[in-house]
């Protein structure tokens, strides 16, 4: 069969143009092929005519079908909300401490709040909530400002140290080093009684001992007599393994000297709507780390 | 005389790209201006040096085939670097840890990827379609190359502004315009590069020899035009300062985009599409030894594909800023531009009738002939993801970056080794390749390394979009975007394997290049010299 299709190729007459010894055959186009380049031409007058398309002076001809991506997206996010609003409402009505006690509103939460966390926390305290340096871990059971589902609900609203929200929980340590509250020696003699104090090996022995007496005049205001912190401040607890920016001693001598200041932005007002920070505070409790309310 | 005014114009630059150094705001600049110097300053001492030598007139009966060679050179140079750096970030890709910490700013992976695309497109690509157009265009018209020394400007000014790119990225200088990212005086540099390239191919056609103008010269024609015209409309900037490479804008918002994408689609549609097609119109009937399929095709689907093509840069904006009407033009010509793609396919393919036999025996035109099958692959993918609903699962995912490689891999890679297979025996005299095995071992290393780049991310691309939208009986999303990015691991090491075997092949082509070129025998003298006669 192939050998007759060559013998007509080969018979077939060229254009009589030649280029280089390149001949050009004179054979009419694929019917498939223009029928099919037809079929989508017309379909492309009729989709045109459907679909908003042509522009005009002041406008583009709409289409006949009314479509509009914009209104699309809006009518979806608005059957989305009208959806879940009796839920909603319930949940931004529930008095907080008892929500992990409501299984529906409980696994409700759990669903909303994980995905809330997934699109505005995961950012900064990563998708499984493990945190980095700097920014906390939301697995255990150490908290800055406290682990209760109120606690967490009031830190999430108005976020830390930020000057967008006014009841955003603000503490400040001093750039002891920096800002020469503390010679050069005293603060190697406080960072070596901090890693003492939290059972490491300190780098100097002596100097850690000299530390009792600048840790006692400086820093028990804010992290106590023994350093187990003060969750009224945001101030670390001083004396486990559980490090926001580091336990060794190069990490905690730029703490002392330069001090730090996490700022966590307010996720109520015009990010997150009640129901989404009751949401997503429920879900952070549920992590692990969530201790009870408090009376 | 014209070398005086070659050694005041240098000697100006020289002393421009001094003051340049001195006053640079931005290491880029200054590196910059410290090539240009170097390249005037070795240009000067060069023309200095050959000032009144005697002129001996080139020969106009014979073709010009030096810069033609140089070209050949250059397109397998930049080949091999731009899928070495391409491999290397699939590798960073997928293991994020080679982004080397003393390399950052320099080596990862978001300076090295305009690094890697400008290589294949402009470098590789580029390179391929002057020097091939310069072959073409003189065999076809049976005349030597326009303008005397001017093809050799077009060449190595060319060189110039890649490295001056490629340079750039690494840097730190660019205008963050996906495959237009070199600064306002890169920029310039390349028009007038164009200008000359344009200059010289018209010229060339203006004093032919044959009565019309073969087809692969309409679409290199097309391709050096509008290429010329989108890169000035997108390019449109005000420099900060004449001291440093920053500049602004004059686009802004949805009017930035719009154009962005309508220069970037047509990028595709007039560089990768029409001038390799081009190239397919004139070395798949050499290498077949047939005629072309049909002229009427030709005609057909050369004006339907130049008139679509310039409007389907929308599709690249669904779901944007950009307003529902120019979305829907986007979509509709692209899709009406399905069959016009194709007619050059059916006419790469069926020039081959009559000749299947040679599939068997021919490793270089089975080469050419998947370039072609990728090329109807590709154009018939890309209409279908600019279906607006289509695009919604598609669009950001790596579904689009396979969908660019098996173009870019499977046709402009593929057609350009199978050119450069036939040229180099022609270029060098020789009687034959040096080893048509080698052939068939690159054709099927590439082969295999796009299929598993293609599949790759047609998997990951399509599992990324689904995962993105998927939510849970409330609506809520249930996956994070890093969710995403972990599950797509297995993926990207496939793809990067495959990018290590297309340039594992592209490495032994190389060889067999250079082998031929320097160890195939020779061509007998007489026949040796290619003259610029009229086809019989």
């Amino acid at each position: 069969m192939s050998d007759n299709k060559n013998h007509d190729d080969l018979d077939y007459e060229t254009t009589g143009h030649e280029w280089d010894g390149i001949k050009e055959y004179n054979k009419p186009l694929p019917k498939w092929w223009l029928y099919t380049f037809y079929a989508c031409i017309v379909w492309a007058i009729g989709y045109s005519i459907a679909y908003p398309a042509w522009p005009g002076i002041k406008a583009a001809t709409p289409g006949l079908l009314g479509f509009s991506t914009r209104v699309n997206v809006a009518k979806a996010i608005e059957a989305h909300e009208a959806e879940l609003a009796p839920i909603n409402a319930k949940l931004a009505a529930a008095d907080l401490g008892a929500i992990p006690d409501d299984q529906e509103l409980l696994t409700y939460a759990n669903n909303a709040g994980a995905a809330v966390f997934l699109t505005w926390c995961a950012q900064c305290h990563g998708s499984g909530a493990a945190g980095a340096k700097g920014y906390p871990n939301l697995l255990d059971d150490d908290w800055l400002w406290g682990g209760s589902i109120e606690a967490i609900h009031e830190t999430i609203s108005h976020g830390i140290r930020n000057e967008v929200d006014d009841m955003a929980r603000w503490s400040e340590m001093p750039a002891f080093g920096r800002d020469e509250l503390l010679a050069e020696e005293e603060v190697v003699q406080a960072v070596n009684y901090v890693m003492q104090l939290s059972g490491q090996t300190p780098k100097d022995a002596a100097a850690a001992e000299a530390g009792a007496e600048v840790f006692e005049i400086n820093c028990t205001g804010c992290h106590m007599e023994d350093g187990t912190g003060d969750r009224y401040q945001g101030a670390p607890n001083l004396t486990d393994a559980i490090w926001l920016y580091g336990g060794d001693y190069d990490s905690l001598y730029q703490t002392v000297y330069n001090s730090r200041f996490g700022v966590m932005p307010p996720m109520g007002g015009a990010e997150l709507s009640e129901a989404e920070i009751r949401a997503v505070a429920t879900y952070v409790h549920g992590l692990g780390g969530g201790e009870a309310s408090e009376d | 005389m014209l070398n005086y005014l070659k050694l005041i114009v240098l000697g100006l630059i020289a002393i421009f790209s001094m003051i340049a150094i001195n006053y640079a705001r931005d290491v880029a600049y200054m590196i910059h201006a410290i090539i240009i110097l170097a390249v005037s300053a070795g240009l000067f001492v060069w023309v200095l040096r050959h000032t009144d030598e005697p002129v001996t007139p080139a020969p106009q009966n014979e073709y010009m085939d030096g810069v033609i060679r140089y070209g050949v050179i250059a397109t397998a140079f930049w080949g091999v670097t731009g899928f070495l750096v391409g491999t290397w970030i699939a590798t960073q890709l997928a293991f994020p840890s080679l982004n080397y910490e003393w390399a950052q700013g320099y080596m990862n992976f978001g300076r090295l990827r305009p690094l890697h695309t400008s290589a294949v497109i402009f470098a590789f690509g580029g390179n391929a379609l002057i020097a091939t157009s310069f072959y073409v265009v003189q065999r076809t018209s049976a005349a030597r190359l326009w303008g005397g020394g001017l093809a050799w400007f077009v060449f190595w000014g060319y060189q110039l502004f890649i490295v001056l790119a490629a340079t750039g990225y690494v840097l730190g200088s660019t205008q963050s315009k996906e495959y237009a990212e070199p600064e306002w005086y890169v920029d310039l540099w390349l028009t007038l590069v164009w200008v000359a390239y344009l200059a010289v191919f018209v010229g060339t056609l203006v004093k032919r020899k044959e009565p019309h103008i073969y087809v692969a010269n309409w679409f290199f024609l097309s391709f050096i035009l509008t290429v010329a015209m989108l890169h000035i409309f997108n390019n449109m900037s005000i420099p900060v300062s004449i001291w440093g490479s920053k500049s602004v804008q004059v686009f802004s918002g949805v009017q930035d985009a719009m154009t962005q994408w309508w220069y970037g689609h047509n990028a595709v549609g007039f560089f990768l599409t029409a001038g390799f097609l081009g190239m397919m119109y004139y070395f798949v009937p050499k290498q077949a030894e047939r005629p072309v399929f049909s002229y009427k095709l030709s005609i057909i689907h050369f004006w339907a594909l130049i008139f679509l093509y310039i409007w389907a840069g929308p599709h690249h904006l669904h779901y944007t800023a950009l307003p529902d009407w120019a979305s829907t033009l986007g979509m509709v010509f692209s899709i009406v531009l399905w069959m016009p793609s194709w007619g050059g396919m059916i006419n790469g393919l069926m020039t081959l009738s009559g000749a299947w036999d040679k599939l068997r025996t021919d490793p270089v035109i089975r080469m050419m002939v998947i370039s072609v099958g990728f090329y109807g692959m590709s154009t018939f993918e890309g209409p279908m993801m600019s279906i607006r609903a289509v695009n919604s699962l598609s669009h950001y995912t790596d579904w689009t970056i396979g969908h660019v490689h098996s173009g870019a891999l499977g046709w402009n890679g593929m057609i350009t080794f199978g050119a450069l297979y036939y040229l180099v025996p022609k270029l060098w005299n020789r009687e034959r390749l040096y080893s048509l095995s080698m052939v068939s071992w690159h054709f099927w290393l590439a082969t295999i390394g796009i299929v598993l780049y293609a599949a790759s991310m047609w998997v990951t691309g399509i599992m990324e979009g689904l995962m993105w939208r998927e939510v849970d009986a409330n609506g809520f999303l249930v996956n994070s975007f890093a969710d995403t990015v972990a599950a797509k691991f297995p993926m990207y090491v496939v793809r990067a394997t495959g990018g290590g075997l297309f340039l594992t092949g592209a490495l032994i082509m190389c060889y067999n290049l250079w082998m031929t070129a320097t160890r195939s025998p020779a061509v007998e003298a007489d026949a040796a010299v290619a003259h610029a006669t009229p086809a019989e």
